[in-house]
């Protein structure tokens, strides 16, 4: 599946295996969106949370 | 109860694809919960809880806050979380973790603890130089800088204490190890170390976080190392955890450990697998 970065309009591409929550990076600009949804094929993908303080492992 | 186990985690990484395909390979009932979008009730029973998220939930918040009090909430209502909230309190918090593993007797690096600019700097100059000042809550290496001489520690330091971070006025200062360009990091589910890796700093940076660059290669399992890891692993109340080691002039020091351990790298030097390791702890806990 291929889609386009919401800010700089590269392609993204997404693996088959895509699941709710897991981040794309755009490969350009380096953005990351969110995969907030899958209906069959089409992924509907949101601006990702930005990196908090407290985050890490 | 719907469910006998749930992930609650806010973003999903490798591990925890890793972790929903090991629960499906294993034909077990899970579900996936996204921490952001839950609306926690304070007067909700017991029971609808339970009915909800199961007996057994395993925490993967990269949000140590979020994750921890999800944690906290969960166990209000008699749910079993993995990690528990203790574990997330401790490892999600240096100045913590190093307090239980002085009390616990586990080698660690010497820490001085300050709440001022002024006595931060007074506690770099009683260390000497290099030393080393992290952030008491955050990882991947960010904010952890080696302070090299006392003009570089007084900019660092009045920045840190200028900042308006909840945070930024605790100063934790660590002595600077002598090392080699490397730690070790282990992956203990349960009471099983399942691998080590050494973790080599970038040329263009003396930190080893594997998110900064670093170079991994396996690291041979010793009877010490174990031994040490398992008794660290105990120290901060167990769990799925990975345990972060230096090698010093005197022996192995335990520096950190992580409550939500990402294991993409480590994996490539262990036989186990180690999603399926982690389901198959949960799932034991669920049936007790």
């Amino acid at each position: 599946m291929e889609q386009k970065c919401q800010d700089c309009d590269a392609t993204l591409k997404i693996l088959d295996d895509v699941v709710v929550g897991e981040i794309i990076s755009c490969p350009d600009c380096g953005n990351e969106f969110e995969v907030s949804k899958i209906n069959s094929n089409n992924v509907t993908l949101s601006p990702a949370e930005s990196v908090g303080e407290d985050w890490g492992e | 109860m719907n469910n006998r186990i749930s992930i609650i985690y806010d973003r999903v990484r490798w591990e925890e694809k890793e972790i929903f395909k090991a629960l499906e390979h294993k034909n077990i009932q899970f579900s996936k919960f996204d921490a952001k979008t839950l609306v926690l009730r304070s007067d909700d029973s017991v029971q609808s809880i339970q009915d909800v998220y199961g007996n057994s939930i395993l925490q993967r918040c990269i949000s140590h806050y979020r994750g921890m009090l999800i944690a906290h909430y969960l166990e209000s209502k008699n749910c079993s979380v993995v990690n528990n909230s203790s574990t997330s309190r401790t490892c999600g918090n240096k100045f913590l973790s190093t307090l239980v593993f002085e009390k616990a007797g586990i080698a660690t690096p010497l820490t001085l603890f300050s709440f001022s600019d002024k006595s931060a700097i007074n506690s770099v100059d009683s260390l000497g130089y290099p030393s080393v000042l992290k952030p008491i809550v955050g990882s991947w290496g960010r904010g952890v800088v080696k302070l090299n001489d006392m003009d570089s520690a007084k900019a660092l330091i009045e920045m840190r204490y200028n900042d308006d971070g909840l945070l930024s006025k605790i100063f934790y200062i660590q002595e600077h190890v002598n090392r080699p360009p490397r730690d070790i990091r282990t992956v203990v589910v349960g009471n099983e170390v399942l691998g080590a890796e050494y973790r080599y700093s970038s040329n263009d940076d003396w930190r080893t976080n594997f998110s900064l660059g670093a170079k991994i290669e396996n690291c041979p399992m010793t009877k010490e190392l174990e031994d040490i890891v398992i008794k660290a692993s105990e120290s901060v109340g167990g769990g799925i955890l990975g345990v972060d080691l230096m090698e010093s002039d005197d022996g192995l020091l335990v520096h950190e450990i992580n409550n939500n351990v990402e294991f993409k790298g480590i994996s490539k030097f262990t036989n186990d697998n180690i999603a399926h390791k982690i389901v198959d702890y949960i799932d034991t806990i669920s049936k007790r």
